[in-house]
């Protein structure tokens, strides 16, 4: 019986965590891979620890902590880059720096074992609780909105910011406001794949996306069935053959994007053998 | 007299202690075509940047009421800005034209993507309407990029070195272009290469901090000296001439 309700709650807790991570890989996956922010999220998500730190040792919620610490974090950067001149790679590497070296001074100072620290760092379906998927599950509809309604306008100040103030007063707003979400999204998905992989999780499948299609809608509807394929088999293979979730899935979602790389070559050397034929058989 | 299109009344820009344009002053008219020339770092660009509001200038601009407040002002930035790696389609740059007509919540309409189609189809880019930017070659974006600037049906079109990517194949269509475009619109166009476009122009402005007028296509090295745009006129023989014929 107890048994069986364990698996149960495993199920909802993989379905729905998976459903939402890979809302979380469609939108803004594809806008931290379209925009090259790729180590700027890396910085975000390492800034984040300092807060999970701070959050055991105060004994308040090591997410909240960790969403403070993360959308700080990521306004800082851009401060430090636009108003400081400092070069944006390295405001990045301090940021990263200073949340890691936080998160561990404070998690030395917390009197006790702190438990979850290593799900916190690699992720862990079996310490999500329901309180964390509905959180995700928020984040999920927040996204869904903010990118849908303001489709294009995010699109255009990413592709050109200097045009695109012609046209609006508002690029700072919005590039602070998708910032902070993208920064809360990286944050809630720690649970499920740990500071150290979330961000394979939410950047692979756009680049999965980016192998088939340079159409940014299909880019994000692609990488939502490709993280949602990856998350879910990684969890199926990390429950039967008993070795950590989070590791689990970012491996499947490399392997897919191996397979799929090759698919794209061995379908291009096709074609181009199928030109080759043509031009023969016209001669 | 007409009312001038744009009014330029002494106008400075800085950033921070660099003084970028000093008390500029420009009538811009109806179906005026003036090449924008100067050395380098001398203001032209910050010239196109403080007639679209992008920085902040001392003095005053007046758009008269046909520019409706700066909408009806088509902008073709340096090529070198933007990300044309970006997932972006030919399609859905030269929409983005259209923004400055819509409101906080933007949503393009079927008619706005068949006014999209119909200048891609201008263009000659049709067959690439679909395609994405990271395919395309300079001429083909320097293209799509005009086609964004003039989408909105503009009353000024700002050209910001439209010269400096396009391909010669293009480079004669490219100002023929120009020139049909100009009976429905005035264009100012920032270019460094005075013999190219001497001979698709009406007037020139000079801009090296300060601006003077020349009101003419015809310019000499002696000229430009004087109006302290210190620039090699690089021409074989002679100056070429205007061929466009005066109205």
């Amino acid at each position: 019986m107890e048994a069986s309700l364990f698996r149960y709650d495993f199920v909802i807790k993989g379905l729905l965590g998976a459903l939402f991570a890979s809302i979380s890989a469609g939108f803004a996956g594809t806008y931290i891979v379209s925009r090259r922010m790729v180590f700027l999220s890396g910085g975000i998500t390492h800034a984040s620890f300092g807060g999970i730190g701070i959050g055991y040792f105060a004994g308040i919620n090591p997410v909240g902590g960790a969403a403070v610490f993360g959308i700080l974090s990521a306004l800082g950067i851009e401060y430090l880059s636009v108003k400081q001149k400092i070069r944006e790679d390295s405001a990045i590497g301090i940021m990263w720096a200073l949340g890691m070296a936080t998160g561990i001074i404070f998690i030395y100072l917390t009197p006790g074992y702190a438990p979850n620290l290593i799900s916190y760092l690699f992720g862990s379906i079996l310490t999500v609780t329901y309180g964390d998927i509905i959180a995700l599950g928020i984040m999920s509809v927040v996204l869904i909105v903010w990118f849908t309604v303001f489709y294009r306008t995010i699109l255009y100040i990413s592709f050109d910011e200097q045009y695109a103030r012609t046209f609006t007063r508002h690029v700072n707003l919005f590039r602070y406001v998708t910032t902070s979400l993208i920064a809360l999204t990286i944050v809630l998905n720690i649970r499920m794949a740990g500071v150290v992989l979330v961000l394979s999780l939410l950047t692979i499948p756009p680049n999965i996306a980016m192998l088939f299609t340079k159409k940014y809608p299909l880019i994000v509807a692609w990488s939502m069935l490709a993280a949602f394929a990856g998350t879910a088999a990684g969890y199926m293979i990390s429950y039967y053959a008993g070795i950590p979730v989070g590791a689990t899935i970012v491996f499947t979602l490399v392997v897919i994007w191996i397979l799929a790389k090759l698919a794209t070559r061995i379908q291009l050397r096709f074609l181009k053998n199928n030109d080759k034929n043509l031009l023969t058989n016209n001669k | 007299m007409p009312k001038p299109l744009l009014e330029l009344i002494s106008v400075s820009v800085s950033y921070g202690e660099f003084t970028a344009l000093e008390n500029v002053v420009l009538k811009v008219m109806e179906n005026d075509f003036i090449g924008i020339i100067g050395p380098n770092g001398g203001g032209k660009t910050t010239l196109l940047k403080a007639i679209l509001g992008l920085v902040p200038i001392r003095g005053k601009i007046e758009f008269s009421p046909e520019l409706q407040g700066g909408k009806k002002i088509g902008y073709l930035p340096q090529i070198s800005t933007g990300d044309h790696s970006f997932p972006l389609t030919v399609t859905d740059v030269v929409l983005s034209g259209l923004m400055l007509h819509k409101g906080f919540v933007p949503v393009m309409t079927a008619a706005d993507k068949a006014r999209a189609a119909t200048v891609i189809d201008e263009l000659g880019l049709r067959q690439l309407a679909d395609s994405p930017l990271s395919g395309l070659s300079g001429g083909q974006l320097q293209r799509v990029f005009l086609g964004r600037a003039v989408i909105g049906d503009p009353k000024l079109l700002l050209l910001d070195e439209p010269g400096s990517f396009v391909d010669s194949n293009f480079e004669h269509d490219f100002y023929e272009k120009l020139r049909i475009l100009n009976k429905r619109m005035a264009i100012l166009m920032v270019s460094h290469d005075i013999g190219t476009i001497s001979s698709h122009v009406r007037s020139f402005a000079c801009v090296n901090r300060n601006l003077h007028y020349h009101p003419s296509s015809e310019i000499s090295n002696e000229q430009l000296q004087e109006y302290g745009c210190p620039i090699q006129l690089i021409t074989h023989g002679e100056v070429p001439h205007t061929v466009l014929k005066k109205h």
